[in-house]
């Protein structure tokens, strides 16, 4: 019965984090991105420094009128959403955070959750196409061609870590960190992290999402409560790519001053400010810049990574 | 809840019904809470304002298969890998066991190296 409660709590309070974590990361944004561009955000909501601004965009967007097209496939419109969205949170049970500190601890953890996060593209190919609007489909076509290119190199990278852990178990493989790894698996970490950032089409990899080509891709016709969605999942999605990279390759919960879950949320932090840092100063890739950086670059450096992983590890 | 190996994946489970209900929550509070002012014009594809062309759905021309060939033989090779890379290290494994990878990964990077070549790791 206690298990059965200790369970319950920490699906719970992932469930909480899924949708408070997000938030935070969309404020800072909001803020960082107008700090850099020489403009102070939203000032308003909330009133210090407009803090509640996304609470109360949910609020307003769960009271919007919900307009299905004519033309669309709406069952399949309907759900899409969800499907999009509800993978980051089941991934997001299996990641640990601290020394037994997890929704819930898997043998196969990094699988388990690569696996997952895979499958919200699903989310997006159903939007586009059960749209029935041509910027739909061109938007959900090239998130799907966008996937088949980094998930490679996003999987490569981590099978590295893997290697060199010896294990697909989160906190093995925290535990078996030693800070000389973040040289020595720097390249495997910049490719997971670019890859990461290029599943999520966070910008400069957010051609299937351009405003300015294709309105706004496979999410064109959406309104309301299911844009809602949408949005979240895309800040679900850094969140969890930030923890993911935190907790593979720097160390998770290892810090200077004694081991702690703050080392993880910090180093988490620092990684959700670079993703706003790059949206801000890169502008967007071309489909075939995207595809060429993918194939010719990140796949060969992955590889490469995976040999020295190989020499290193049996050498030692 | 860690009853063997897949007693983990109960609580899996349940993740994955807590967050149907969470969805099918928003989106009932979402139906009482919206208005409903139908009119014809918002039910029309949007296509920035001007009245739709044609249909959304065409056939067209997927130059995209290369690249998904390759991505499907990665993409095995890529699950081949996880369980080798638990175990490569082990006693009775070592030196041959790298080898061996390398010799397979081998094999598809000289594919990618011979798409490459060819040309058509391009986007038409």
């Amino acid at each position: 019965m206690t298990d059965l409660l200790e369970a319950a709590m920490r699906l719970m309070v992932v469930f909480v984090a899924f949708l408070t974590l997000p938030l935070l990361v969309g404020q800072l944004e909001h803020k960082v991105m107008a700090h850099m561009q020489a403009r102070v955000g939203p000032m308003y909501a909330g009133g210090f420094h407009g803090w509640a601004q996304l609470i109360a965009d949910g609020v307003k967007f769960s009271q919007k009128e919900a307009i299905v097209p004519d033309a669309a496939d709406r069952i399949i419109f309907g759900l899409a959403p969800a499907l999009a969205l509800l993978p980051y949170f089941i991934a997001m049970v299996a990641i640990p955070i601290g020394p037994g500190l997890a929704g819930q601890e898997l043998d196969a953890g990094v699988f388990f959750v690569l696996a997952v996060m895979g499958v919200g593209v699903i989310g997006t190919l159903m939007a586009g196409w059960a749209s029935a609007n041509k910027y739909s489909v061109l938007g959900a076509v090239r998130q799907v061609s966008q996937l088949m290119a980094y998930e490679l190199p996003f999987v490569l990278a981590a099978v590295s870590i893997v290697m060199a852990a010896g294990s697909l178990g989160f906190t093995d493989i925290v535990d078996a960190w030693q800070p000389w790894w973040l040289i020595w698996q720097l390249p495997a970490g910049v490719v997971f992290f670019v890859a990461g950032l290029a599943e999520l089409n966070r910008p400069p990899f957010d051609m299937p999402v351009a405003d300015a080509e294709i309105i706004f891709g496979p999410y064109t016709e959406y309104t309301g409560l299911r844009f809602a969605l949408f949005l979240l999942a895309e800040y679900a999605g850094i969140v969890l790519l930030c923890l993911l990279t935190s907790v593979l390759f720097l160390g998770g919960w290892n810090g200077p001053f004694g081991d702690s879950w703050l080392w993880t949320f910090a180093k988490a932090g620092v990684l959700a400010f670079v993703v706003i840092w790059l949206r801000v100063s890169y502008p967007r890739l071309r489909a075939d810049q995207l595809q060429k950086l993918a194939w010719q670059v990140l796949i060969p450096v992955a590889l490469a990574q995976l040999l020295l992983t190989g020499v290193v590890v049996l050498a030692w | 809840m860690d009853d063997g190996y897949m007693g983990g994946y109960a609580v899996v489970a349940a993740a994955v019904a807590l967050g149907v209900v969470f969805v099918a929550t928003g989106l009932l509070a979402n139906r009482l809470l919206r208005p409903v002012v139908a009119s014809a014009e918002k039910y029309t594809t949007y296509e920035c304002g001007l009245d739709p062309v044609g249909d959304g759905w065409a056939q067209t021309h997927i130059r995209y298969y290369v690249f998904a060939y390759l991505y499907v033989i990665f993409a095995v090779d890529a699950v081949y890998l996880f369980p080798w890379a638990t175990v490569f290290d082990a006693d009775g494994y070592g030196v041959v066991t790298l080898v061996e990878m390398v010799i397979f990964i081998g094999f598809l990077a000289t594919g990618i190296g011979y798409a490459w070549r060819r040309g058509v790791l391009r986007w038409v």
